[in-house]
């Protein structure tokens, strides 16, 4: 039924799918005899073959019959729906967390030992709980191949569990409604070897090597892991946010508490756009859309992001 | 009645001229008839609307990435198209238009209890639907959030909410004004002789459809005041920033938008068990387990609103709660289906337009309602929950259940209302197009869920897009056969051929009186001495 090789996709494939197919079969059953004997009837008396009808007003014991069988297999249903569910609310004590932060429109992950990502690696095998956190509305972490999904309501804070099975790329999905790009909020799961997700967790070289590539490639790594490039454009284009191409250093009209003025885009200027996002919009573009970043980005930072936009002429 | 009006030959109420003229004398009567043909007109106008908009979502939806809009422009078109579908069309759609006509001549009324609260009641329906549709039009651009509005989305975009939900809100009110009007009616004005167990099984689910519509109602009108108060106030009801709470938000709204579906499809089903006897020449089968399902489906239907959120995050005790809940629900509507069908057992029938919706009706809604039975597991849940399956499942029980009841209806009274007969092949025609389009459009959403494609998706990886040309093609089938279906009925509201009084040979009291009807239905009120459905 599933699209083909997930069956161990996670540990919770087989609850689910277990559930619905006994439940497609039930209701496929049902679909397929009703429709027949519908089908039956009106050939067997249509008016011509049968001009007399005979009338009958009903059926006790028929009534009782088809009030109880239903109910007895509604419950049958209810029950592998429920014991499909219950495990994916016991997470098993040791689990490796992973901290999932979702903001408009973006996913980050964030490991203990301080790795930032957003794809998110997880090792085979082993019990993986995500520790939901959603900062602006409510998004929905979704991996269809674990049969996995959860609402996550900013201020409270969410979970889900599983033990991948497989080795591979699997779709990740925001399946609640979130604004303009929520069709966009999607990333990958990649599953690794046991062995290979130790040695990719370890190395955080990754990191330093961009330090001594050439200016403003550590900005840019920060601006990706925070999700700044789904409303702000590299290459002018006008997404949600002013584009960052040639803004560094340019005269822009802005709106501060409905006065319009002109400002010069320097470092104060970015710094305060992005903890107080609200302060001095830019004419054109919306008030409200952009959260304060003050919890996520330090001034260090945002000074890498400003070596970073200074590069792009 | 006085003497004078005895003697003269009376006219029709179309016909009929009161103190105004023209479309005045539309706007402003108190003749339940006419009010019923003024929902029937703003509806279809609502209706080509609403159908458009999804048409285009479908054509956007043939390819991955941008086709004929940009995302902003989808997302306001989906939350439109569902506005104006759920609180527009279809949660007042049966009641409204047939309800309004049909039920006082099918209990033997002249009209309904409070004629002028029932010209009223239109009126708030368009202000109503202007204040929404003005959303569109005015401010900060067409609002983006769903027909859903959920917080604290709401509260974040930028764009023109204000007026979609204040909208919405005063649409309540006609919704719970025509609700209260109906019970009376029902309570008061049946014809002597016509005892509960006696009435006609539309005015029964009428009469089920109006409690929801007076106790439910309240509840969003109440929700959507919260939500208008804390955009304006920043109070902090549901907002987090504010110290709100997201899934009280979602909780008052389910509360009421669960039952608003069996405000939408009781009446359906009122329809068909009309709809059925008279083509099968046959009392209906079960007259009073019927009876009793639908006051079942009324009642429980108040419990099971959580299974709209069963990964929001709940207790555990509520989901498995709401969960069987959910699943019991569903034992009401399988009696009703059971029942039809062994009406057409030893029947005479006769496969006339009407009974073809209605066949197609029993089809459609048990591929809804069974469907829903996957959604009601909660593992199963879990993976579907806001995906292309939901999309499919609740499109099959609204515009499949309570759309194809709506097109039967029409079908049915039709030759009552206008007085003329449609052309019966152009007709089947439509139907046989429009059925088929029907499933080429929704069956591969089904697919597409189960393969994990969320809904409210602007753009989809590539694995989706072999079903997605399916379901678009499906699309502009459907509406193909949707003109031929509108333009035969309209073309032949003014140029069909005369109709009998009789022409089903139906039983209830509305075949008994003229077609169309005098300005006050009976010249007299009948005594009624037989069942509802009595072909002896």
């Amino acid at each position: 039924m599933f699209s083909k090789g997930v069956a161990d996709a996670s540990n919770f494939v087989k609850g689910v799918d277990t559930s619905f197919m006994i439940i497609f079969g039930i209701i496929s059953f049902f679909l397929i005899g009703i429709t027949a004997t519908m089908i039956y009837f009106v050939f067997r008396y249509r008016k011509s073959k049968h001009p007399k009808a005979e009338q009958i007003h009903g059926n006790v014991v028929l009534e009782i019959v088809w009030t109880l069988i239903p109910t007895a297999l509604v419950m049958v249903m209810f029950y592998f729906g429920w014991m499909g569910y219950k495990p994916m609310k016991e997470v098993p004590d040791d689990a490796f967390v992973i901290k999932s932060i979702a903001r408009m429109w973006h996913w980050q992950f964030q490991y203990e030992n301080g790795k930032v990502t957003d794809t998110l690696y997880v090792p085979k095998d082993r019990d993986v709980k995500l520790d939901l956190v959603a900062l602006d509305v409510i998004h929905s972490l979704y991996i269809p191949a674990f049969r996995l999904k959860q609402d996550i309501v900013p201020g409270k804070d969410q979970f889900m569990w599983f033990k991948a099975g497989r080795e591979g790329d699997f779709d990740l999905f925001c399946t609640e409604y979130c604004g303009l790009s929520h069709s966009s909020m999607a990333t990958s799961v990649v599953v690794m070897d046991s062995d290979k997700f130790d040695k990719w967790y370890v190395d955080t070289t990754v990191v330093a090597s961009i330090i001594t590539d050439k200016p403003g490639a550590l900005g840019l790594r920060i601006v990706q892991m925070n999700g700044c490039l789904a409303c702000h454009s590299l290459d002018g284009s006008k997404i949600v946010g002013p584009t960052w191409k040639g803004l560094f250093g340019s005269e822009e009209t802005v709106l501060t508490n409905g006065v319009e003025r002109k400002v010069v885009v320097d470092s104060a200027y970015v710094m305060n756009s992005i903890y107080n996002p609200n302060d001095d919009v830019v004419k054109g573009f919306k008030k409200g859309l952009m959260l304060s970043y003050k919890n996520e980005l330090k001034e260090e930072d945002i000074k890498e992001i400003i070596e970073f936009m200074k590069t792009l002429k | 009645m006085t003497e004078t009006m005895k003697q003269a030959p009376t006219p029709s109420f179309l016909e009929y001229q009161g103190r105004f003229k023209g479309i005045f004398a539309w706007i402003f009567s108190t003749d339940h008839k006419r009010i019923g043909l003024l929902y029937l007109y703003s509806m279809l106008v609502f209706f080509s609307i609403a159908a458009t908009l999804g048409l285009m979502m479908k054509l956007e939806l043939i390819a991955p990435g941008r086709t004929i809009m940009g995302a902003q422009t989808y997302n306001s078109f989906f939350t439109l198209h569902g506005i104006t579908m759920i609180f527009l069309i279809v949660v007042p759609g049966l009641p409204a238009v047939f309800g309004n006509f049909f039920l006082p001549i099918m209990i033997g009324a002249k009209d309904v209890a409070f004629p002028k609260l029932n010209l009223f009641s239109w009126w708030i329906y368009i202000a109503g639907a202007f204040i929404a549709l003005s959303s569109q039009f005015l401010g900060d651009g067409a609002p983006d959030t769903g027909w859903t509005f959920y917080a604290p989305y709401s509260f974040r975009t930028g764009t023109n909410m204000l007026p979609a939900v204040t909208g919405a809100f005063v649409l309540g009110f006609s919704s719970i004004v025509t609700g209260l009007n109906f019970i009376v009616t029902i309570h008061r004005l049946r014809a002597p002789g016509m005892k509960w167990m006696k009435m006609p099984l539309f005015p029964w689910a009428l009469y089920g459809t109006a409690w929801i519509q007076v106790l439910a109602t309240p509840i969003v009108g109440i929700t959507l005041l919260m939500v208008v108060l804390e955009r304006t106030l920043q109070i902090g009801f549901f907002d987090p920033s504010l110290g709100g709470d997201p899934i009280l938000y979602q909780h008052l709204f389910w509360i009421y938008s669960h039952p608003a579906v069996y405000i939408m499809i009781l009446p359906a089903m009122g329809v068909i068990s009309e709809i059925i006897p008279t083509f099968a020449r046959k009392t209906i089968f079960g007259y009073t387990a019927i009876v009793v399902s639908t006051l079942a489906i009324a009642f429980v239907g108040y419990f099971v609103w959580g299974h709209h959120m069963f990964t929001s995050g709940m207790s555990g005790v509520a989901l498995y709660t709401f969960s069987i809940l959910t699943f019991l629900v569903a034992i009401p509507s399988a009696i009703k289906i059971f029942n039809w069908v062994a009406t057409l057992h030893k029947a005479s029938i006769d496969l006339q337009t009407p009974f073809l919706w209605a066949f197609c009706f029993l089809f459609v809604f048990m591929i809804g309602g069974l469907s829903g039975m996957v959604l009601g597991a909660l593992s199963a849940n879990v993976h579907l929950h806001d995906t292309a399956f939901v999309v499919a499942h609740f499109h099959y029980i609204v515009f499949g259940g309570t759309g194809f009841a709506f097109f039967g209806a029409l079908h049915y009274w039709f030759p009552k209302m206008f007085g003329r007969m449609y052309d019966k092949s152009w007709a089947n025609i439509g139907l046989a197009i429009f059925f088929t389009g029907f499933n080429t459009l929704y069956l591969p959403m089904f697919y597409l869920g189960i393969t994990g494609m969320p809904r409210r998706y602007y753009d989809y990886v590539e694995r989706f897009h072999g079903p997605n040309i399916v379901s678009s093609m499906g699309a502009m089938l459907m509406i193909t056969g949707l003109i031929i279906v509108i333009t035969n009925l309209v073309r032949s509201a003014r140029h069909g051929a005369k109709a009998e009084k009789d022409p089903w040979k139906g039983k209830t009291l509305e075949w008994t009186v003229d077609s169309p009807p005098s300005l006050e239905n009976f010249e007299e009120i009948p005594i009624v001495t037989q069942d509802p459905y009595d072909y002896e």
